[in-house]
């Protein structure tokens, strides 16, 4: 190894571990062993400056939003709002009005299918999925489909994990009402080609909705490059905090759906005898909401961009690279997903061992990955197994940490053989 | 051996192992050397669904009016802890079985596997073995709970 290339990995090294610093949960022992997290694809951990931002309104300005007009309530009006537009410009909508706070993805999902499907949905539309999306993605299609007597059609999904679109023609047609889909397949990893897809759905008058869930944390995302109608993605799976969540969608389609839940915050004004809505963002946005939870988003996105996409990418891509080859080397190891536009998720299984048998014996070396179908069953069917387990990398993951999974799960696999 | 001393004797064969690994190495053993149900009773019926790893559970009433139990599992630690739930309470009374405190697993600091989030089955094949119990207890001598 030559001196230059010593000290890019060294630099390397220094980067990862002063990310790492900003990661309290991480410096912990599980069964006696230093905790790897490579659950990232479940939820990311959370960096000192998040959890800071939580304490800080509690302990700060705690107050309820919009209608206060004491200080601590504008305050904490301020700071709810700004993430509104810091989200504007992570994923580069036209305006704030178009982001919507939800729960999480799968809130802002049900919250479409609910108020634009059931008001543009007919008996025998169409509705296209592919075979890899993740459950919450499906079944509030199926409700709607179910109530409205629609069709759900399903992209199939190739050898190495992409969609499969040799028959797109005759599964995108003029019934198409909407086409929704995952941008990064939480499974397998694959990124898909959303873009292309929303134009040929568009030129059939389709909608389209992106779970964009997994593909935030990963690279940077613009909705009026793919000219989505709807985008949805998750706090949690962004360094931000659970119960919080983004529904962008062009402001003419929020504008023209009727509201989802009732209550204060949504209305202009309130009468027995009549009530109006809420312009938007506001209409659909009913009660208090997570007002911590929106403010550490806030946090979690500038977090993200301090890191730098490009640096993001190349570290999360060498250790996608790293495991890999390690993967590879098992006897018996079969990955799924092997696409070549993928982000830094394996999901593999070991031929004749059960993952759960594997999981629980890598949890017990301190090792945390996923075993099961990660809520994609109809994927599994396909492969004709119940599941896998699978390695999902951050930006605070490095490859000494792969070299003890690697030898945890070579302990492992001793055992069970 | 009772229900209680069958659980004091496997407390006292964990109590052998220092450390993790060694205790799951023993679970495994137990897994890979018990054939633990006749295939023609490894049906859809007898499935009890755990979220990741499946059990079937069948149960039948001896001549003498005992339980005796069959069960298998597709993961191998899964089977492991399914030997040990039924070398405790197979061949008991319809009666013991229902009241039965399974404290052994504690004990032995596999109660994790009984948590809801391990999806592993174990905890409702134990509930369902309870239920078999029950069942027999009240219809005497039927087969079919």
């Amino acid at each position: 190894m030559n001196s230059t290339m010593e000290e890019e990995i060294s630099k390397v090294q220094s980067e990862t571990d002063k990310i790492r610093d900003e990661f309290p949960i991480l410096h912990q022992e599980v069964n006696g062993h230093p905790l790897v997290y490579f659950d990232n694809a479940a939820t990311s951990q959370k960096p000192m400056k998040v959890i800071e931002a939580i304490t800080e309104y509690y302990t700060g300005y705690n107050a309820n939003i919009h209608r206060g007009v004491h200080y601590l309530a504008n305050l904490a009006t301020d700071a709810f709002e700004s993430t509104r537009n810091k989200v504007t410009a992570f994923i580069h909508a036209r305006e704030n009005r178009e982001i919507i706070f939800t729960s999480g993805t799968t809130d802002s999902i049900n919250l479409v299918a609910q108020t634009w499907g059931r008001q543009n949905i007919h008996s025998g539309d169409e509705i296209l999925l592919s075979m890899m999306d993740h459950h919450s993605n499906i079944v509030p299609w199926q409700m709607i489909a179910e109530e409205k007597g629609a069709v759900i059609k399903v992209i199939p999904v190739n050898s190495i994990g992409e969609w499969d679109l040799s028959d797109i023609k005759n599964l995108l047609t003029s019934k198409t009402k909407l086409v929704a889909v995952n941008h990064v397949s939480n499974s397998l990893g694959t990124i898909n080609p959303v873009k292309e897809l929303i134009q040929q759905a568009h030129a059939l008058g389709a909608k389209v909705l992106v779970d964009g869930a997994q593909a935030v944390v990963h690279f940077p995302v613009d909705v009026r490059d793919l000219d989505c109608d709807f985008y949805c993605f998750s706090a949690h799976k962004l360094y931000g905090p659970t119960g919080t969540g983004i529904l962008y969608g062009k402001s003419e389609l929020l504008e023209s759906m009727p509201p989802y839940r009732g209550g204060g915050e949504m209305i202009k004004t309130v009468s027995f005898s009549g009530t109006t809505y809420n312009e938007i963002p506001h209409k659909f946005e009913a009660g208090t909401p997570n007002i911590e939870g929106v403010i550490a988003l806030g946090a979690a996105i500038d977090f993200a961009i301090e890191l730098g996409w490009e640096n993001v990418a190349q570290h999360e891509n060498e250790l996608l690279e790293y495991a890999t080859a390690k993967l590879e080397a098992i006897e018996d190891l079969k990955i799924y997903g092997t696409s070549s536009k993928k982000v830094a998720v394996i999901s593999f299984n070991v031929e004749g061992i059960h993952p759960y048998d594997i999981g629980t014996l890598l949890d017990k070396q301190g090792i945390a990955l996923r075993t099961g179908h990660h809520c994609t069953q109809p994927l599994w069917d396909f492969y004709g197994v119940p599941g896998s387990l699978r390695a999902s990398f951050a930006v605070y993951n490095s490859t000494e940490e792969i070299d003890l999974f690697i030898h945890a799960l070579q302990k492992a696999l001793t055992m069970l053989r | 051996m009772n229900i209680a001393e069958r659980q004091e004797e496997i407390i006292g064969e964990f109590a052998m192992f220092p450390d993790w690994m060694q205790k799951y190495e023993y679970i495994i053993e137990l897994g890979k050397d018990l054939p633990l149900i006749d295939e023609k009773y490894k049906t859809d019926d007898n499935l009890i669904k755990g979220c990741q790893s499946r059990v079937w559970l069948h149960a039948e009433k001896t001549g003498e009016g005992l339980v005796h139990f069959t069960a298998d599992s597709d993961a191998i630690i899964t089977k492991g802890l399914v030997a040990l739930v039924v070398r405790v309470l197979d061949e008991n009374t319809p009666q013991e079985i229902a009241a039965a405190d399974m404290g052994f697993i504690q004990a032995i600091g596999l109660h994790e596997h009984l948590s809801p989030t391990r999806s592993n089955g174990l905890a409702s094949m134990i509930k369902q073995m309870k239920m078999y119990g029950l069942a027999f207890t009240s219809a005497q001598g039927e087969m079919n709970p």
